[in-house]
C-alpha cells in the first residue's frame, strides 16, 4: 500500500529539487507504477504547475515536457511523421487509453524499467534528456547510470532524416512486453534497442557489415542473429530467456524489413 | 490539506488526506457508478473524465484533481442514454460491474471520434476489462448503436 504524508505542487523546478533531496520524497510522474508499491512517502511532488507537458517542435527537434502524457506522443502529427507512425506503435499496446493519459513521458524515462517500450523507442531516436541540474545528457549514457536526485524536465528528440520501425512482442495485448525492439536506419547506419529482456532497455551494435551490401531478407535476419548474440536476456514469470533470444533476431529482421519498405 | 474542484458540474470543496485517490474522494460524494477494480491500472472499471480526459481514478490523487473538473457517470446521463440500450439489446452484459467504465470510455471515444472504425472502438476501449463477456456484444452494442444513428442522417465507415 502507498503511503503519502504530503503533497506538494511544485511552483518551481528549484522548489522541486530541493524537495526530491530527501531520500523519502518522490517526484510524482503519472503515479502508476508508484501506486503498485507498497511503500511511504514523506512528501509527493506534485510538476504539474510547471508546464512541463507541451511537445514543442523546432526545426532541427521536438522537445517533450517530463508531464506529456504517453497518449499526446500517440496523437501527435510531427511525431507520427517523423517516426513513421513507430510513435504510436510504441505505445498504444500500454493498457488502455485511460492509462496512457496519466502515464507521463518523465516517468517513463526517468523510471528506466526494464519492461519499458518508450524507453526502447527513444534509445534509437537519439533522444537527450535534460536535467534541471545535470543539463544535456544522452539518454544513452542516463539509462545507464544510477537513479539520481535530479528532475527531468524534458527530453528531446532530434530530427532525423531516416527510417524508424517499433515491434514488440507480447503474450497478449495490453499486457507488459516479453520483448520489445525498434530500428532505425540513417544514413550513419543502424541504431538498434532491444528492452524488456526483461531487463531495461539497451542499444546494441550488431554485425553492421552483414548489411553492407543493403537490407535483404538474408541479411537483416542475419544482422538479427548478431544482435541476439550480443544482447544479455534473463527469464521472468512472462517468458524464458531461451525464448527472447528466439524471438530477438525475429524482431530485429522484420523491423529492419520494415525499414527498407519505408525507404 | 483543502481541495476545490468541480464534480458533475457543481463545486466541491473538501479536507482530504495527502494520499486519498480520486476513486474514494468521488464515491464520497455520491458517485457510486465508479468502480473499486483491479487498483493496479489495469481495468478501467474506475474510469471518469478529468478535465474531459478517461483517466484511472484509482491511480490519480484526489489532490492532484484540485482546481479541475470530474464527471462521472452520475453527470453524463444523457450522454450515455443514447447508446447504453444498444449495448443491453445485445446482452453484451452479465454482472454489469465493469459497465460505468465501459460507458464511460465511450462516452470519451465518440467525443474523439464520432464515427469510429471497429478497431477503433476496440483499441479505445482495451483499457476495460469484463470478466464475464467475450467483448464482442460490447463492440456489436457500439456498431448497433453508430448504425442507427448514421442512418438516420451520418455516414458509416464500420
Amino acid at each position: 500500500m502507498l503511503t503519502i504524508k504530503r503533497y506538494v505542487r511544485a511552483q518551481s523546478l528549484d522548489e522541486a529539487y530541493t524537495l526530491c533531496q530527501k531520500r523519502s520524497n518522490v517526484v510524482l510522474g503519472g503515479m502508476l507504477w508508484l501506486k503498485t508499491q507498497n511503500r511511504t512517502v514523506d512528501t509527493a511532488i506534485d510538476l504539474s504547475d510547471l508546464i512541463l507537458d507541451t511537445i514543442e517542435e523546432t526545426p532541427e527537434a521536438f522537445r517533450i515536457g517530463a508531464m506529456v502524457p504517453l497518449r499526446a506522443l500517440e496523437q501527435h502529427p510531427g511525431l507520427d511523421a517523423l517516426t513513421r507512425g513507430a510513435m504510436a506503435e510504441s505505445v498504444r499496446h500500454i493498457v488502455g487509453v485511460q492509462f496512457r493519459n496519466l502515464a507521463t513521458v518523465g516517468g517513463s524515462i526517468y523510471g528506466r524499467f526494464g519492461f519499458s517500450d518508450v524507453l526502447t523507442l527513444f534509445l534509437t531516436l537519439d533522444a537527450v534528456v535534460e536535467l534541471h541540474h545535470g543539463g544535456a545528457v544522452p539518454l544513452a549514457d542516463y539509462a545507464a547510470r544510477p537513479y539520481e536526485r535530479d528532475i527531468l524536465t524534458h527530453v528531446v528528440i532530434p530530427k532525423q532524416p531516416g527510417n524508424v520501425a517499433y515491434l514488440a512482442q507480447r503474450n497478449i495485448s495490453t499486457d507488459f512486453p516479453v520483448l520489445t525492439c525498434a530500428v532505425a536506419v540513417r544514413g550513419d547506419g543502424v541504431r538498434c534497442a532491444i528492452g524488456a529482456r526483461p531487463m531495461k532497455a539497451q542499444l546494441y551494435t550488431g554485425d553492421p557489415a552483414l548489411l553492407a551490401g543493403g537490407i535483404t531478407p538474408e541479411s537483416a535476419a542475419a544482422f538479427g542473429e548478431s544482435i541476439a548474440a550480443e544482447v544479455a536476456f534473463s527469464s521472468n514469470l512472462r517468458a524464458g530467456a531461451d525464448y527472447r533470444r528466439a524471438v530477438c533476431p525475429v524482431l530485429v529482421r522484420r523491423a529492419l524489413l520494415a525499414c527498407k519498405e519505408e525507404a | 490539506m483543502e481541495i476545490q474542484l468541480k464534480l458533475n458540474g457543481r463545486p466541491v470543496r473538501d479536507s482530504i488526506d495527502a494520499d486519498t485517490l480520486l476513486i474514494d474522494f468521488v464515491r464520497a460524494h455520491g458517485c457510486a457508478s465508479v468502480k473499486r477494480g483491479c487498483e493496479t491500472s489495469n481495468c478501467g472499471l474506475c474510469t471518469v473524465l478529468l478535465d474531459g480526459k478517461p483517466v484511472l481514478s484509482c491511480s490519480v490523487l484526489a489532490a492532484r484533481a484540485d482546481g479541475h473538473e470530474v464527471q462521472t457517470l452520475e453527470g453524463l446521463q444523457a450522454e450515455a442514454e443514447e447508446f447504453v440500450s444498444f449495448i443491453a439489446d445485445q446482452g453484451a452484459e452479465q454482472c454489469g460491474f465493469c459497465n460505468p467504465g465501459y460507458v464511460m470510455n465511450t462516452i470519451a471515444l465518440l467525443r474523439e471520434n464520432p464515427d469510429p472504425t471497429d478497431d477503433e472502438i476496440r483499441a479505445y476501449l482495451a483499457g476495460n476489462l469484463c470478466r464475464c463477456s467475450g467483448y464482442e456484444g460490447q463492440l456489436r452494442g457500439i456498431r448497433a448503436f453508430l448504425n442507427a444513428r448514421n442512418a438516420k442522417g451520418g455516414t458509416d465507415r464500420g
